[in-house]
This record gives C-alpha cells, sequence and structure tokens, in this order.
C-alpha cells in the first residue's frame, strides 16, 4: 500500500467504504477498520496505517476496482473481476495466486492477470497454444489495436470471416497490458463477446432465435425464411458446432423450439445466427427449392464409401492433413483423381441417370 | 462521454473491404475527438447488431461508411441497431442528398443514438473526389486539358444511388477546377464502358465513387473502360484508350481526406470534435492514401 492509495482512503473514509469485505468509516475523529480477519475501531490515523498496511491486499483490491479500474460499464468490470476471481476468494488468498498469475480461458485465448506492486494488476494475452512459451520467444505486442491484424488471417494466411472461428493464428503475445488495453484487446479478438456473456450471466441474453431472425431480414436475404426445420437444424450442425466456431449457440429455432444439434461448450454465447450463417442460408434456402431425384449409377461399395469418406474429410476441414502418397485414405489426391477418370464422363459429371417414378 | 461508430459494409471474402473502415477510425482516433471509436460492419464483427453494447459512452455518432442514402442507410443500418422509431422522414432528405441526422434511441441499449447522413452525400466528399483526382494526376501537365469522371454504382432500383454521384459532379463543376466533369455509372446510363465519348479533353481522370477497392473498382471498371483486357495483369496509370488518356484512381474511399468527412458529418451531428477537423484536414490534405 502506498502513499497515495492510503489519502486516498482517508478521504473516502468520510463517506464511509464498504467493498467486498473492507469497511472503513470514521466515528467521531476516530477510524472503524475491519475485514475478514479483522476488526477494528476507535483508531487514530497513525492507528489506521499501521492496521491498513497489516491488511494491505484489502485496501489496494480496493484502491485497484474503484481507483484504477476506470470503467462504468458493469460488463468490462465483471468481466475483470471474473478473469482473477472465479472462486471467490479474499484479498489475500486471490493475491497469493495473482502473485504467480491467474490463467483463464476465453475462446482461443489464454488471459492471465499477474499482481504488481501496490495490488497494481497487469494482463498477458496470448493464445492457449502459446501458453507455456517464454514471452521472448513470441511475436511481442503492446497496442490493442495490433490485433485487428492478428485476427484477419488464420496460420496458412487465409482470410478469416468470422472472427470466432477456431482458426485463431498462435504466435503472438500482448504480455503487459493494462486493463482497458486488456478489454480493447479482446474486443478486436472477439467482438462483444464481454457484452454478451455479461448480459447472460445476468440472466438477460436477447437472444434472437432462427425465425426472428429470418423473418427480420429484407433484400436478398429476405427467401431464408423459407428453409424449414430440417435445414436449420442441418446449418446449426454444419456451421454452430464447435469444431467451427467458438460461441455457444444459445439461439434456437423459436422460443420454446429447441434444435438438437449440440450448441457447443464455448465459454460465450451466440445470440443469433450470424452473417455468415444467414449467408449460407441464402445459398441453402434456394437449393432446398430443388426436388428431389432418383438417379441410377455403378459404384462398387469401396467407391461409395470412398465418396463419403471425401464428404467427411473436406467437411472436417482435414484434406491437408492426407499426405501425398497415403493411397489408402478415400480423399487421398490420386484415389481421388482415379475415381474421376474412371467415373465422370466426357462433360466431367459422374455419369448418372435419372430414373423416373 | 462521447463515442464515434462508423458503420462499413466489409466482406465474408475480401479481406481489403475493412481496411479504410480501420484506417479513417485510426486517424479520427488519434486525434482524441472522442472518448471512443468504433467500428461495425453489415458482413464482419462486431455486427451492426451487437456494436452499441460495446460502447460505453451515452452519446454515440453512428456514422455510415456508405456512398448513398438507399437500402442500407435507411433501412439495414437502423433496423440492425434497433433504433427506436426509425423513419426515414427522420432524415428530412427529400432529395435524397440532403440527410443529416436524427437522433433516436436503441432498442436494447440506454444511450442516445445520433445517426447521421452517409459520408457519400456530404458536401466534404466533393473535395476528397478533388484530392484524389488531383493526386493521380500529379504527373500529368497543367497545360493539357483534364476531364474528371466521376463514377458511380448506379442501379435503376434506387434513384438515390445515382444522386450522390451527380451531386459531386454538379459541385465540382461549378469549381472550374477541370475542363469538364461528367458522371458516369456501371449499371445506368451514362456507362462508364462509353467514359471517353463523352469527353473533348485528351486526359481524363476517373475517379469511382466507392469506399473500399474490390472487384467493382479493381476488375470490372478497369476492363469495362478499356483500361486492360484482364484485370490480373494491372493496368496502366495513365492508359490509352480511343485516344484519349485515363488517369483511373482506383476507390476514393481508400483516401485519407476520408477521415475528414466522418468527422464532419459526427460534427453536424452535433458531437464535440474540438480541433479535430482541422488536425485531420492539416494531415490527409497532402493527400495520403489510407493503409500507405
Amino acid at each position: 500500500m502506498n502513499a497515495t492509495q492510503f489519502d486516498a482512503l482517508l478521504s473516502a473514509a468520510d463517506d464511509g467504504v464498504e467493498f467486498e469485505a473492507l469497511t472503513v468509516e470514521t466515528d467521531g475523529d476516530e477510524y472503524v477498520f475491519s475485514t475478514l480477519e479483522a476488526d477494528h475501531t476507535g483508531l487514530s490515523e497513525s492507528e489506521l496505517h499501521e492496521v491498513a498496511t497489516e491488511h494491505s491486499p484489502y485496501v489496494t483490491d480496493w484502491y485497484y476496482w474503484t481507483h484504477v479500474v476506470d470503467t462504468t460499464k458493469a460488463d468490462r468490470r465483471t468481466f475483470l473481476q471474473w478473469l482473477e476471481d472465479a472462486d471467490g476468494h479474499a484479498p489475500p488468498d486471490r493475491y497469493e495466486a495473482l502473485a504467480d498469475g491467474v490463467t483463464c480461458h476465453w475462446g482461443q485465448l489464454a488471459l492471465t492477470t499477474t499482481i504488481a506492486e501496490d495490488g497494481l494488476r497487469y494482463y498477458d494475452v496470448r493464445h492457449v497454444d502459446d501458453t507455456e512459451h517464454d514471452v521472448d520467444n513470441l511475436e511481442r505486442h503492446d497496442d490493442p489495436l495490433d490485433a485487428r491484424d492478428i485476427t484477419t488471417y488464420d496460420e496458412d494466411g487465409r482470410y478469416r470471416p468470422l472472427k470466432t472461428a477456431p482458426s485463431l493464428q498462435s504466435g503472438w503475445v500482448f504480455p503487459d497490458l493494462d486493463a482497458p488495453d486488456l478489454l480493447q484487446t479482446v474486443e478486436y479478438i472477439y467482438p462483444a463477446t464481454v457484452p454478451n456473456w455479461y448480459r447472460e450471466q445476468e440472466g438477460e441474453l436477447d437472444i434472437s432465435h432462427w425465425r426472428d431472425t429470418a423473418e427480420r431480414q429484407t433484400g436478398i436475404y429476405e427467401i431464408i425464411e423459407e428453409l424449414d426445420r430440417d435445414a436449420v437444424e442441418w446449418i446449426a450442425q454444419a456451421c454452430c458446432d464447435d469444431s467451427q466456431c467458438t460461441k455457444r449457440r444459445e439461439w434456437q429455432y423459436e422460443a420454446g423450439d429447441e434444435l438438437a444439434a449440440d450448441g457447443g461448450d464455448g465459454e460465450f454465447p451466440c445470440r443469433e445466427p450470424c452473417s455468415l450463417v444467414v449467408a449460407a442460408a441464402r445459398k441453402w434456402t434456394t437449393l432446398e427449392n430443388e426436388s428431389e431425384k432418383t438417379f441410377q449409377m455403378e459404384l462398387t461399395l469401396s467407391e461409395l464409401r470412398q465418396i463419403e469418406e471425401i464428404i467427411d474429410t473436406v467437411a472436417e476441414g482435414r484434406v491437408d492433413e492426407i499426405r501425398e502418397a497415403d493411397v489408402y485414405k478415400g480423399a487421398n489426391r490420386y484415389r481421388a483423381r482415379y475415381l474421376r477418370a474412371k467415373r465422370f464422363d466426357e462433360d466431367g459429371e459422374l455419369a448418372a441417370v435419372e430414373v423416373e417414378e | 462521454m462521447q463515442a464515434l461508430v462508423i458503420v462499413a459494409h466489409g466482406s465474408h471474402l475480401n479481406p481489403d473491404s475493412s481496411t479504410p473502415t480501420y484506417d479513417h477510425a485510426d486517424t479520427i482516433r488519434e486525434t482524441g475527438a472522442f472518448d471512443e471509436v468504433k467500428e461495425a460492419f453489415w458482413k464482419e464483427e462486431p455486427s451492426f447488431r451487437e456494436v452499441l453494447r460495446t460502447v460505453e459512452s451515452d452519446e454515440v455518432y453512428v456514422v455510415p461508411l456508405f456512398i448513398s442514402e438507399g437500402y442500407f442507410t435507411e433501412q439495414v443500418i437502423p433496423r440492425e441497431l434497433r433504433l427506436d422509431g426509425w423513419d426515414v422522414d427522420e432524415w428530412d432528405s427529400e432529395d435524397g442528398v440532403s440527410a443529416s441526422q436524427a437522433t433516436l434511441g436503441a432498442d436494447d441499449v440506454g444511450k442516445r443514438i445520433h445517426y447521421c447522413g452517409p459520408v457519400g452525400t456530404h458536401e466534404a466528399m466533393s473535395d476528397v473526389i478533388v484530392q484524389r483526382a488531383e493526386s493521380v494526376t500529379a504527373d500529368h501537365d497543367a497545360d493539357d486539358g483534364l476531364g474528371l469522371a466521376v463514377v458511380g454504382h448506379g442501379t435503376e432500383r434506387n434513384e438515390n444511388s445515382a444522386k450522390a454521384i451527380y451531386y459531386h459532379a454538379d459541385e465540382i463543376s461549378d469549381r472550374d477546377r477541370f475542363d469538364e466533369v461528367q458522371a458516369v455509372f456501371m449499371d445506368e446510363e451514362p456507362e462508364v464502358d462509353d467514359v471517353t465519348d463523352f469527353f473533348e479533353s485528351k486526359d481524363i481522370v476517373v475517379v469511382p465513387l466507392f469506399i473500399a477497392d474490390g472487384f467493382h473498382t479493381q476488375e470490372d471498371i478497369p476492363e469495362d473502360m478499356g483500361l486492360t483486357d484482364d484485370y490480373r495483369t494491372g493496368y496502366p496509370v495513365p492508359g490509352e484508350v480511343d485516344g484519349h488518356r485515363l488517369w483511373y484512381s482506383g476507390a476514393v474511399g481508400t483516401e485519407g481526406l476520408m477521415a475528414d468527412v466522418v468527422l464532419e458529418r459526427a460534427a453536424d451531428a452535433g458531437a464535440d470534435v474540438g480541433s479535430a477537423i482541422e488536425q485531420v484536414l492539416d494531415e490527409t490534405s497532402d493527400s495520403s492514401v489510407a493503409g500507405d
């Protein structure tokens, strides 16, 4: 506890300080000081200084949250508290843990809060895969605006249209952020996740279910309300699985009509179908307008299984994992080319014949 | 506290679509005129739907980085921001180029939202077009005459789309800075394909009134004008077409001076921007292209 903090405590004592387990107030010319472990009355200013020093984590904690964390926004404050106090410990215990750093995961982010002198915190942000790495071995950033570049491309340099896709690149670190910069960094990497998480905690998450969202659309997206419920199930399975998005899908077909697809285990909620889902749904709406037909074509059983394997491999994003010469995999390039050479006709199409009913 | 929220289209496919938005936001952020500066997108995140909840300020100035009063600025953005009681009449723009601002609440946050007209129809946009034209013709001999073609998307579906282009073409024409000024369009008459037919001047500077460079400005327009047969090989500046020399500038929205138009929009809506406009003019009037 430094002199500025004690002076702030003295001034605040006139109106009374009540912050979590800390109480400080005046009683005439004397002071009252209490925490979970201490209960003092009739203190002179110098005695107050003595006990405040003895229980300084309570004082510096109060100072940090009331004088340093400069935000009126409840979601930001609650998020910062959650980062270091998930179990609701009192300052002395919390400080002990924070001395070594307390790490929480947020999507693919590892957020570490560490306590510095006089109860000040600093925050480290990095990819969860980099938690064991030294800062010196990672690309260091100090400006939250840099986070925009980190989120734009994946590890292979491909554009990431969905910020919460589990394709955040690793190898970078923001090792020493203050609270506003931490919040801004998280906001750029996972926009709006903190306010939505907080709304959910408060029981106030404003979910817009599929039907509400579809009916809201205009212009080229107006048609998506034609999609039937089965298609919406398949969309949720295709797009909103944990393997595709770190948000936890909370929107359903409509209120009271839950989709069977797993919403995922993400820390932060997804409150409505995103623009990618809406854009893809438009394509599926036009595709689903086609009527089903019966086709006949010649395939061996293994070829049928191979087609399934190719679809599976593409759907799981594993194409690049298949080795050049691994002809035992149906989605191997040579295997796929062989199948194409054998089964496609001169128009480059599968030689399938429509069977009239 | 006051916040500036710049709302733009963004893209699922093109990472450069949002670059001008971020660049202009950074320019304004550096002036310190706003406690917060945020970007939001139709196709990227934060979405229009969720950006207001990320803002701490009670006074929020929303400036659309769009060209015209039309489908996006009149319908999509107000709906997605959940502007309470929005009606296009709130803008009081009978001629389709006079929207200034409307002050409304939003259904999901307790804030005052000042919803501004698009940057594209602000009078300061004429200055950006001129600056863009001047920077791309820096090597042009002033003794030779110079015509200016302002290119718009245009669409038969919304007459306001073309109005913004005509507005600036007329405005710039009145300045006598160029020998001739002509509005041309991709999707309506007069078409950009025939741009050389509309000018007597040998030299024509062609400035597309688009927010970001993408397939319209980098592929369609250069090919439509005959500057190149294949956009992938690029195009010359200047390039010879039908006996004219075309100086093609690329999207005007990437011009650094665009940040000024964003600020002007917010200031017109009542934002206290202090000396930020002067600072931005000072920084960007010697024509730096955003992202350089």
